[in-house]
């Protein structure tokens, strides 16, 4: 689960990491006001989206007096922004943070992720901020500093001095930066985070240590002891059938092709979307019904795909293991009885009692196309579009 | 031989008087497998079909013997059963449940550490089918009927597509020695190189096919793994060629985040490695069927 910057700033901050005064808007009245109370010549006007690249997108509007930040306001408020990240839908800006402008001296990266190899938490670290990581390991991979933390035990302040000294901080303010990328490791730790990037990090000409710009993500499976956190989720700034998908306890992913697709189990919807592709078709999502593919799951997923406008054809394959295919067959009966499909059909069965599975369907008035292999459904799917 | 679970290997269910948990002992014993117990904690002193029902895992061990565990337990306990499971002697523990957080399992995985090799628990899992050695024993919710007995080795991180590859493997006469399930979380018990290894000592499996996803280092790590200790051939697939990069695949594990982690690269460092690819899910049985031909191993 991702939150907007405002939200981690305020994380951080309760960590003990130092960040700009700031305010988050929902007017261009209220941000005027804002800009005054926060004070100064020179403000910041960012549009809370939950994507990166927002500066190039045009979401990030610097001002010199309190009524630019209003017209600033009033020109992101509402508006879709579309970076690099959020595909060419864009993302809707409801939210607008306004903070005091920073005087820059240096940009850092400071960021920490799970490192699945050594199954530690990982401090990354550069003197090349505001550049993405990608950018940074593909052009300046010699500044990039990387310390294993070991969970048990957290982090140390040595290793923090590391880091620090490593980044060519200046003596007198070590510590300081120690304490910065504590406060980040204390917040992924104590958080159940799965990312805490801070880019830039900066040094301002006043000496402080600053995390200018935030992003945090936490595990969705760790929601049930973070009510805190949860509360946090932003569904505006999701795909609304992904929001429909997640709520009824799916694994739903929209995607750009046409041919819609209900699968039970991860592994299986992977390959049968590549499946597709390699049938010449394009998949319009991923969906795992989850391992079970229940009669009811198999009706809700039918509606979730019927609500995607871009769908042309629908490919079902389950394999059913516990449960039978005669039970998943029953299933799919039951859901066209209540939900109309007018796009073709395919489905494919596989597994325990695949051959009354089939049956039960052909007997059914639903009409559908048979496919017996993988291959044979992707094939039948990418035909069927005509 | 087959790995990790064999004909008489004893068995604890954790959790095992739940609905879920019930249901898949129940299928286990079915199959065979030797359960002798379950705990769950409060219930202990009961009987639950015709088994005894123990509060610890330690008391569950000193009564029956058992080396062997399957958990069933909710996410917000499973770390907690499963440390325990690591602290009774247990040897091997396969976790079913999915969504046990990520903190979590890393805190787990450092317990264990505590241990020393020979005392030390294998944990499957979680978010896993489990293991089955077909004929002999089944620990997990995979349908024990699709796998027919014989010497190839699969390991994989999703269960549907495991089945998938079992199924195509006895539609061509071809038996499994041990099928095991990995999970599909970002931070699991065994990885692909901690199987494949077992494998490769195990006098029975003449061949192993990996069944591999996007995300993560250890499809890689194995072809490593296989390049330079493996005398068997290794089949390997990889789903998710057409995965937006950035985006979980219903597996937490399953998102691209570094180089390497693709589909593509994973195919590409694999075949590097010496591994066999099965081009796409619908050929995995006819690739591994070709391996063996092409190394007199049929």
């Amino acid at each position: 689960m991702d939150i907007h910057e405002y939200q981690a700033k305020k994380i951080l901050s309760d960590f003990g990491v130092k960040i700009p005064t700031g305010g988050i808007v929902y007017s261009p009245e209220n941000a005027e006001n804002k800009a005054r109370e926060i004070g100064g010549s020179k403000w910041v006007v960012k549009a809370q989206v939950h994507s990166g690249a927002r500066g190039k997108a045009g979401g990030i509007i610097i001002c010199n007096s309190p009524l630019e930040v209003a017209d600033a306001t009033d020109k992101l408020l509402g508006k879709k922004l579309i970076t690099n990240q959020t595909g060419p839908e864009g993302k809707i800006i409801n939210r607008i943070y306004i903070e005091e402008a920073t005087d820059i001296k240096h940009e850092l990266y400071l960021g920490l992720v799970f490192d699945r190899s050594s199954e530690s938490i990982m401090v990354v670290a550069s003197t090349e901020g505001g550049m993405s990581v990608e950018e940074i390991s593909k052009e300046k991979p010699e500044t990039i500093i990387r310390s294993k933390i070991e969970v048990a035990v957290g982090i140390q302040q040595f290793q923090a001095r590391e880091i620090a000294f490593g980044l060519g901080i200046e003596s007198k303010l070590i510590s300081r930066a120690a304490n910065t990328i504590i406060g980040c490791y204390k917040a992924f730790s104590e958080l159940d985070a799965t990312m805490v990037e801070v880019n830039p990090l900066v040094v301002s000409h006043q000496d402080e240590i600053l995390a200018l710009d935030c992003k945090m993500s936490f595990d969705n499976n760790a929601m049930f002891r973070r009510d805190e956190i949860a509360e946090l989720r932003d569904k505006t700034q999701e795909n609304s059938n992904e929001v429909y998908a997640s709520d009824r306890g799916m694994n739903y992913v929209s995607l750009d092709g046409n041919i819609g697709n209900i699968i039970n189990g991860a592994g299986l919807a992977m390959a049968s979307m590549d499946m597709i592709k390699l049938a010449g078709g394009e998949p319009a999502n991923f969906l795992d019904v989850g391992g079970g593919a229940t009669p009811e799951k198999i009706v809700k997923a039918f509606k979730l795909i019927s609500m995607d406008t871009k769908v042309k054809v629908i490919l079902v394959n389950i394999f059913a293991g516990i449960n039978r295919c005669d039970w998943v067959a029953e299933g799919i009966v039951q859901a066209l009885s209540k939900i109309e499909i007018k796009h073709p059909l395919v489905i494919r069965l596989a597994g325990t009692n695949v051959e009354k599975g089939n049956e039960i369907l052909k007997k059914s008035n639903i009409n559908y196309i048979e496919a017996s292999t993988l291959e044979d459904a992707a094939n039948k799917a990418v035909k069927a579009l005509g | 031989m087959s790995i990790i679970i064999h004909k008489n290997t004893k068995i604890l269910v954790q959790g095992f008087t739940g609905k879920i948990g019930s249901f898949h002992a129940e299928e286990m014993i079915k199959y065979g497998s030797n359960v002798v117990g379950g705990v769950t904690p409060g219930k202990g002193g009961m009987t639950h079909l015709n088994l005894p029902v123990f509060n610890t895992v330690k008391e569950a061990v000193d009564q029956t013997g058992a080396s062997t565990s399957i958990l069933f337990v909710p996410p917000a306990f499973a770390a907690d059963s499963a440390m325990e499971a690591a602290d009774a002697g247990i040897k091997t523990c396969v976790a079913i449940t999915d969504g046990i957080p990520s903190h979590d399992m890393v805190k787990i995985k450092r317990y264990m550490r505590r241990y020393p090799k020979d005392k030390k628990m294998g944990l499957v899992g979680p978010n896993c089918a489990g293991i089955i050695s077909p004929g002999k024993s089944m620990l997990g919710i995979m349908p024990g009927h699709i796998y027919k007995e014989g010497k190839i080795g699969i390991v994989s991180r999703s269960g549907t597509l495991g089945y998938e590859a079992a199924q195509q493997l006895k539609d061509l006469e071809i038996g499994v020695s041990t099928s095991v399930g990995i999970g599909g979380d970002p931070i699991n018990g065994s990885s692909f190189k901690d199987i494949i290894e077992k494998f490769e000592n195990d006098d029975e499996t003449i061949a192993v096919l990996i069944i591999g996803e996007i995300g993560g280092p250890q499809e890689v790590e194995a072809g490593q793994f296989a390049k330079e200790n493996m005398s068997k051939p290794v089949i390997a697939y990889i789903a998710g060629l057409t995965a937006p990069k950035g985006r979980v695949m219903g597996h937490a594990g399953a998102i691209v985040s570094a180089y390497g982690e693709s589909a593509i690269e994973k195919v590409e460092l694999l075949k590097e490695c010496g591994v066999t690819i099965s081009k796409n899910p619908s050929v995995m049985g006819e690739t591994v069927k070709k391996v063996l031909v092409e190394n007199n191993l049929n």
